[in-house]
């Protein structure tokens, strides 16, 4: 690896970029040299994906400049940043199936032998030339849809390549890999290195870093915080650059008296999904879900919830067994699940915010199987003035509200079904600082009131800010538990990445 | 409400409706027959039937789904029916078997796409072709003809002055609006069109309720044949061809999304009313019945383009 100035292929300066209501990214600096990896290191909701689509063309920054070998340059599209010879790789490949994988390769550039003609020798003969600079074996007329993933991933590659990429971003490349299969993508990143490329690459194991990096950037809360060469780093000062900062002030954890059982899971089985989850909680207690992402978590709280089918395993709810065979049954028992996706999951966004709030609980607001029109209002406009949902009217549709707001109107169905075990998946995702702050203050609220709360959360500071009990997920398991006062960022990462033995670090 | 609310929730209505007048207006400027009391209860006669069927599309629609059989089940609850009545079965049981027999049909339709999992358009596609296939099998191809007067009261009769079908459609109407707006299953309806996945996961049992708005559908397609079969005196096997796009012509003018999840039966009455008034407009004006389906399908998109492009800038 050459370490000078003149290697630098790419280099970010300052580079700004905000959300209403978030700052994604806050002044980062990133200098990509010629045929290295570049590991960019963070939390879920660090910024690396808005730093990744602001290289490839896909978002526009906010302020900072973007120097491609040395000279300023403006990225005005993917199709942009593709010509000037930068490429990703996203987890959700960009491939057609039906088509082959040199058709894939070339699409929309094939090589022509009359106008509107595909001169498909040329169009096979180009794309094996190139998979074979990647030593991988792929007929470049293989159907697409019938290769492996970690094929298609190849396949992706190769057009990356094909468009003379000399940067390559790749997010999370071997999240769906066998161990072969990831060495031998590592056999063709060396290939790339030794062609000069400079590779971006992003993921969550920790130990694959070592294994191929050569720098890396740490990311928090938007901002730069850190670049070392990977010889020069260790697991434990990567780790503490990822999650440092202070957790206190933000979160207003109030503790609240601990009552009765309120929901008891022993063995809890989804074939493929969930192994042997076993866990209490109890009323006013607020019981944090760490884990990253496919760790598990949604996936449980759906199979609580009686929206997915569980293969085994006993639910005890307020002491009592319980069969939850879908999620009106939940709510009959007093569940109530604040769903990850508030848009796809939680509301129907064509309905008014009353008729959202009383949709869980219509049966019990009718009267001789007629709605009630003046108690849905009355029960509406109560929570509308307790949870300050900002909206013109209970009769305003949801799809109009900001995602603070909506979020609200979630919780409003589970006020309103009485619910005293509330599944919270992501409370906070994608709504701004305030509204943050407002949704833990009604956190401790239900809590004060008695209510058992499950939250599920990438957001390390979150759980560790508002738990009372915190349990990690990995791979469909709990895999680890650990009370406020004993948890740490180090410790809850550690046994999130499946890697116990770095706990005591 | 508000009045700014009441414009938000039945602005579209208020829009389809001033495309009527305006269409009624012209059509008097045209023609002076047009604007008699006979006229027009000849056209509320008239759009009766598609009127009674558009009204469980329009819950179908509503509810996210499609239902293309109801052509082939107004024939097919027809011939049943009209079979019974010419065994001298009386005719409110004979009415009632064939209500039950449509509603059979309907739920039929709801169990493939709710417990089958098959798109709507292909479930009632199917369903589309066994039910005429089975009408005609019925009857070995040959309509029923000849019913006591009893029965024809249903098409001939008047209640103070009004013609019976237009009675049974405003009937039809009323309680469809009444059950759309204030019972829990007409929530349901709307919950389930525009967010299948929330709903399910706020206990709206959602494949109990969409089995339900299909047989409703079918059941309302089995009363439009009462209503055709007392008319013509005869069920054909043969009726109902094309039925089903009417009825979607008149649920798309009166502003129900195909998308599912936004709708309303008012707008629907409106919708069909608008086609019932081109034809007769047209047929007084003497257009041939070929330049009619031209019409006819431009309204139909220009009923649509205005929507979307009214719609368009709220977001």
């Amino acid at each position: 690896m050459v370490d000078s100035a003149d290697s630098v292929v790419l280099s970010l300066r300052g580079i700004r970029k905000s959300y209403p209501g978030v700052v994604a990214l806050d002044g980062v600096d990133l200098a990509l040299h010629r045929g290295e990896v570049h590991v960019l290191l963070g939390e879920n909701g660090a910024g690396k994906s808005t730093l990744m689509k602001i290289i490839s063309g896909a978002v526009a920054r906010d302020a900072g400049e973007i120097l491609i070998d040395g000279r300023p340059a403006e990225l005005r599209g993917p199709r942009d940043a593709q010509a000037r010879g930068i490429g990703i790789i996203y987890q959700e490949f960009n491939l057609i199936p039906h088509l082959t994988a040199a058709e894939n390769i070339f699409l929309g550039r094939e090589p022509r032998l009359a106008p509107g003609i595909i001169d498909q020798r040329a169009l096979r003969a180009a794309a094996g030339r190139l998979l074979g600079e990647l030593g991988v074996a792929i007929e470049p007329g293989a159907v697409v849809g019938r290769l492996s993933v970690a094929q298609q991933q190849m396949v992706e590659v190769a057009k990356a390549l094909s468009l003379d990429a000399r940067v390559l971003i790749m997010d999370e490349p071997t999240s769906a890999l066998t161990e072969q299969e990831i060495r031998e993508l590592f056999a063709t990143i060396a290939r790339l290195k030794a062609r000069g490329v400079a590779l971006v690459y992003i993921s969550h194991r920790m130990e694959e870093l070592f294994a191929i990096g050569d720098r890396v950037t740490v990311l928090r809360d938007g901002r730069h915080v850190g670049t070392r060469l990977i010889r020069e780093t260790t697991m434990p000062e990567l780790v503490r650059l990822m999650v440092g900062r202070d957790l206190h002030d933000q979160f207003p954890k109030q503790a609240a008296p601990l009552g009765a059982e309120a929901l008891r899971v022993e063995g809890l089985r989804r074939a493929g999904v969930l192994h042997d989850i076993g866990f209490t909680l109890r009323r006013g207690e607020v019981v944090g879900v760490a884990g990253l992402m496919g760790s598990g978590r949604t996936e449980l709280a759906r199979a609580l919830f009686g929206a997915d089918r569980i293969d085994g395993g006993r639910i005890f709810v307020r002491g009592e067994e319980r069969t939850i065979a879908s999620p009106r049954a939940a709510i009959d028992l007093g569940l109530g699940f604040l769903t990850e996706d508030r848009k796809h999951q939680g509301l129907v966004l064509g309905l008014s915010v009353q008729e959202n709030t009383c949709l869980p609980s219509i049966g019990a607001l009718s009267r001789l199987g007629l709605m009630q029109p003046a108690r849905e209002a009355e029960v509406t406009a109560r929570r509308i003035a307790e949870l300050r949902i900002k909206t013109p009217g209970p009769h305003q549709r949801v799809v109009n509200l900001s995602g603070g707001n909506q979020q609200k109107v979630v919780l409003a169905k589970w006020l309103t079904t009485e619910a005293d075990v509330l599944i919270f998946d992501e409370p906070t995702r994608g709504i701004d600082v305030g509204a943050k702050v407002e949704i833990y203050q009604l956190i401790n609220q239900l809590a004060a009131r008695g209510t058992a709360i499950l939250m599920i959360s990438s957001e390390l500071p979150e759980v560790l800010g508002m738990s009372d009990r915190i349990l990690v997920m990995h791979a469909g398991r709990i895999a680890g538990e650990f009370t406020a006062a004993e948890a740490t960022p180090e410790k809850l990462l550690a046994a999130a990445l499946g890697r116990t033995g770095l706990a005591a670090a | 409400m508000k009045a700014r609310e009441l414009m938000a929730h039945y602005g579209r209505q208020f829009g389809t409706l001033a495309g009527l007048l305006v269409l009624c207006g012209v059509l008097w400027a045209l023609t002076p027959h047009f604007l008699t009391v006979s006229n027009l209860l000849n056209i509320a006669q008239q759009t009766s039937i598609n009127a009674v069927i558009a009204v469980g599309l329009t819950f179908v629609i509503i509810s996210g789904g499609i239902d293309l059989s109801v052509g082939s089940i107004v024939a097919f609850a027809g011939v049943v029916m009209a079979t019974l009545l010419q065994r001298d079965v009386p005719v409110p049981l004979a009415i009632g078997a064939g209500l039950v027999f449509g509603f059979g049909c309907g739920l039929l339709n709801g169990l493939l796409v709710s417990f089958g999992r098959l798109p709507p358009f292909i479930a009632t596609l199917g369903m589309m072709s066994m039910a005429r296939g089975g009408g005609l099998l019925f009857t070995e191809g040959r309509p029923v003809s000849g019913f006591a007067a009893d029965f024809r009261w249903l098409a001939t009769g008047e209640i103070f002055h009004v013609p019976v079908p237009v009675v049974i459609m405003l009937g039809v109407y009323a309680a469809a609006h009444f059950v759309l707006r204030r019972t829990p299953f007409g929530r349901y309806v709307f919950a389930m069109g525009g967010n299948e996945e929330a709903a399910v996961l706020s206990g709206v049992q959602v494949r109990f309720h969409k089995t339900l708005v299909y047989g409703v559908c079918g059941l309302l397609s089995a009363l439009a044949s009462v209503l055709l079969t007392a008319r013509l005196n005869s069920a054909q096997p043969i009726a109902g061809i094309n039925y089903e796009l009417d009825a979607i012509a008149a649920t798309v003018i009166g502003g129900t999304s195909l998308m599912g999840g936004q709708g309303s039966v008012v707008g629907t009455l409106i919708g069909a009313l608008i086609m019932g008034v081109l034809r007769n407009g047209l047929n007084l004006l003497g257009v041939s019945s070929f330049v009619q389906q031209v019409v006819i399908g431009a309204v139909i998109i220009l009923a649509v383009l205005l929507d979307t492009a009214f719609r368009r800038p709220k977001r």
